[in-house]
């Protein structure tokens, strides 16, 4: 009986343990840990041989230039994916902060510091109400933010009774077009500062890793003494201020605010998040990964633009690059296991 | 074996034949020697420890699990081998699991006929459903509508549908699997009411339950498993709970368990009259000495992890207090008492303990967000510094950035441990401590439990393994139905002793 669990148990060790491969160099690893950027210099080394504007100094801001929402709104999103949630109401978030701001500047002829700010509080405003529905009254995330879509979308319609608001003034409108040492605009600015930000927050505070704990095991988290429900609270808020600002940017690239901005921009953001290696089931993520994500999607469309495809056509290739995306990684996880 | 016998009058048989059953895994007999049988209208109860065999042994008869060969089963004479529950079910065996298994939603007349429902036409005949379902349930005393949805249902009466969802399938034998665990002594006593009901009518059951006292009341016979052996079989139900104690636990404790070293003298947890406002345990006192293990017995349902979720802030509090060093702390939340310096190892490691899917070096952090990173930023090299670290004094097989759902649960078990002792507790609480893990690195928990009281931590174990409970503790508290039913020494803490206790 002793001998019979003694080998038992050396059937075990032999079993599980794991070679020490930490110091011996994989490409294998480096590939597979880094799958969103391989995939993003491929994309951007077909684009570059089949079409000769792709690496036009001029095309890459664009591309720079475009992504800027997004970015912006996946920042958030990210936060958001990870803790195991999910935020259908960022465009029309987007749309009434835009709206709000757009009001209180032109149309109550109130300082433009002071919209842009409302505006963007506004949107912070709207992501603790959700983090309230879902932590106070237990509401799934995705109805609380489907709710959330459907109030903010109407919300954004009545200021104006659905009209935009146009002709802004041209230092606003200078902030996504004037490019600064020749390339810098100030909203690609504001979204490098703030993906950075974000990488470091996600990454190296107490808060960021209590984001991980939360997605990867609720229960884990609130054992270990982890504020699960202000910490979820906080994210929401975090996604709906980052939402408010890219409705301002968004507001100065159109030189307007239309109360239908940002429909349907959720699917694009939780596919970039995704893209970047997210998962929805919470836990997994990165900062740096959605930056991936959010250029893979822009660099497409950019490309495929580029060369005429329609964008009823678009729509179909970023459907597939979602599935190709997700397959990769879920062949990947299951490979590390 | 068998010979001599009619074959083909049913009644000249036993309902179920058990003859020579032997189960083990990967070497490991789990199950041997286990003979009986059940005859019409017979209730024969299963007594025995946690992993005395029990499960595995209705498991087998069920259909869930696959004998070794050698043994043989026969259902009214007929040689009986399910495959599969469903065929366990078809030959006329249902089981009633502890945890009832139901689909809330639906109608207590669909839950009765879940997966046969009747037809007609195509189509389902809700009206001959219903009239089954009402018929078969009023024969078990239980008067509700039919239509209701299940989970309006209290626990005692959807333990009667699920009965009544094995006797529209004809059964012949029913396995109750400690069908009283969740249920008020009123309830208990329409369940055995029910039972004898059944009875009557020839219907014949195998009854598995920790509670001695309701052996004695409703079965006929009693069989006693030890460490996977038949140790003996009684043909009177009122054998004494002495007795039938004395055969459940007879056995020497392994030499698995250290030496402990004596406990220090301070006091460092004090509880006083605790409380849980839905009276899982009510009015519990004790205190917990430096380097003292302070073990917590009790059968399954006792109380005993409400009890340790409740000092750690996981579950509320009604009534009491908890001092820590003779301060009064409040728990509220996890975080209170991991400030007053007690952490808890949760009894499911792999759903409260560590996030499965993420490195060892992650779930390491989690624990010590606050006391590692004063200034508020993560040093990746420090977090790899205390795993390491950790690995290396605790003995963990793996490496940091291991994802842990790759670890045994033995490891995984470390991990936890790990992540909580970085922070110097002054008190450790650990439910289950060696749930599902083998022998090997059961004697190394041990041996980490035995150098945390070296350094004068406070230890609380709470395990459903008597042998485990008494092997560490210096005091043992014994819980019966959430009541203290007091503190036993080393010495006094016999297994004889700590199980009248708990379960009369």
């Amino acid at each position: 009986m002793t001998n019979e669990s003694a080998a038992a148990r050396s059937r075990n060790d032999l079993a599980l343990e794991q070679p020490d491969d930490r110091q011996a160099f994989s490409w294998r690893r480096l590939l597979a840990n880094n799958t969103p950027v391989i995939a993003l210099v491929l994309l951007c080394v077909a684009m570059a041989v089949t079409s000769p504007h792709f690496l036009r100094l001029r095309n890459i801001l664009n591309i720079l230039d475009q992504v800027t929402v997004m970015g912006i709104m996946a920042i958030g999103m990210t936060l958001v994916i990870i803790i195991g949630g999910i935020d259908l109401s960022v465009g029309a978030v987007l749309g009434l902060s835009m709206m709000i701001m757009g009001w209180l500047a032109k149309l109550q002829g109130l300082p433009w510091p002071f919209a842009i700010v409302v505006g963007i509080l506004v949107g912070g405003l709207c992501g603790y109400v959700t983090g309230l529905l879902i932590t106070r009254l237990n509401l799934p995330a995705f109805i609380a933010t489907l709710a959330m879509m459907s109030i903010t979308r109407g919300l954004a319609n009545i200021i104006t009774n659905g009209r935009q608001i146009i002709s802004y003034p041209e230092w606003f409108v200078n902030l996504s077009v004037k490019r600064h040492f020749g390339f810098l605009s100030v909203t690609v600015g504001i979204l490098i500062i703030l993906a950075v930000i974000g990488w470091l927050v996600v990454k190296y505070r107490p808060f960021g890793r209590s984001l991980y704990a939360i997605g990867g095991n609720h229960e884990v988290a609130y054992l270990a003494g982890i504020s699960v429900k202000g910490i979820t609270t906080w994210v929401y808020v975090a996604c709906g201020l980052l939402c408010g600002l890219a409705g301002v940017v968004m507001a100065t690239r159109l030189d307007s605010s239309q109360p239908s901005a940002g429909t349907g921009y959720e699917m694009n953001c939780i596919a970039s998040v995704v893209i970047g290696g997210a998962s929805l089931s919470g836990g997994i993520g990165s900062v740096g990964g959605t930056m991936m994500g959010v250029f893979i999607i822009g660099v497409l469309r950019n490309g495929l633009n580029l060369h005429g495809v329609s964008p009823f056509v678009q729509q179909v290739v970023i459907g597939c690059v979602i599935i190709l995306a997700v397959t990769l990684d879920n062949i990947r996880r299951r490979e590390n296991r | 074996m068998f010979d001599g016998m009619d074959t083909n009058d049913p009644h000249a048989h036993p309902v179920l034949s058990i003859r020579n059953l032997r189960k083990s895994y990967f070497g490991n007999v789990v199950l041997e020697n286990v003979s009986f049988d059940v005859h019409a209208g017979e209730v024969v109860a299963l007594a025995g420890e946690n992993g005395a065999g029990k499960s595995t042994l209705s498991g087998i008869v069920a259909g869930s699990v696959t004998p070794d060969a050698g043994g043989e089963m026969r259902l009214m004479g007929r040689g009986y081998q399910p495959g599969s529950p469903k065929e366990a079910m078809d030959a006329g065996i249902a089981m009633i699991h502890q945890e009832l298994r139901n689909l809330p939603d639906l109608s207590i007349a669909e839950n009765v006929f879940a997966g046969h429902v009747p037809m007609r036409m195509g189509l389902i005949d809700r009206r001959a459903m219903s009239a089954m379902a009402t018929a078969q349930l009023q024969r078990l005393g239980l008067d509700v509508s039919v239509d209701r949805p299940m989970r309006t249902l209290r626990i005692a009466a959807q333990q009667q549908v699920e009965i009544a969802k094995a006797l529209v399938r004809e059964s012949r034998l029913l396995i109750l699997d400690e069908p009283t665990a969740a249920l008020g002594a009123a309830e208990v006593e329409r369940l055995f009411e029910c039972i004898r009901e059944l009875k009557k009518s020839g219907v014949a059951f195998i009854y598995i339950s920790h509670r001695l006292d309701e052996i004695s009341q409703v079965a006929d016979k009693v069989v006693v498993l030890r460490d996977g052996k038949m140790v003996a079989k009684h043909d009177d139900p009122s054998v004494s709970s002495k007795t039938l104690i004395a055969e459940m636990v007879g056995r020497t404790v392994d030499r698995l368990f250290p030496e402990m070293p004596p406990p220090g003298d301070r006091t460092v947890l004090e509880i006083v009259g605790l409380s849980s406002p839905d009276r899982t345990f009510t009015d519990v006192s004790f205190s917990v000495r430096e380097g003292e293990i302070f073990g917590i017995a009790g059968i399954v349902g006792a109380g005993r992890t409400e009890l340790v979720r409740a000092i750690a802030g996981a579950d509320p509090i009604s009534a009491g207090s908890i001092r820590v060093e003779n301060r009064d702390i409040r728990v509220k939340r996890p975080l209170d008492a991991i400030d007053a310096g007690i952490v808890f190892i949760p009894e499911d490691r792999k759903s409260q303990g560590i996030v499965l899917s993420q490195s060892i070096a992650d779930n390491m952090v989690y624990a010590n967000l606050d006391s590692l990173f004063k200034r508020g930023w993560i040093n990746p090299k420090r977090v790899h510094a205390l795993t390491r670290d950790s690995i290396r004094r605790l003995a963990i097989k793996g490496q940091p950035d291991q994802s842990t759902k790759s670890l045994s649960g033995g490891n995984q078990q470390k991990v936890v441990i790990a992540k909580w002792i970085s922070r110097n507790p002054r008190i450790i609480i650990l439910d289950e401590p060696t749930r599902g893990i083998d022998v090997g690195a059961r004697a190394a928990i041990y041996e980490v439990i035995k150098g945390l009281i070296a350094e004068k931590v406070a230890i609380i174990v709470v395990s459903s393994d008597l042998p485990e409970v008494l092997g560490l503790s210096h005091r043992v508290l014994v819980l019966n139905r959430g009541v203290s039913k007091g503190v036993l020494s080393r010495e006094e803490a016999t297994d004889l002793r700590v199980m009248e206790l708990a379960t009369i």
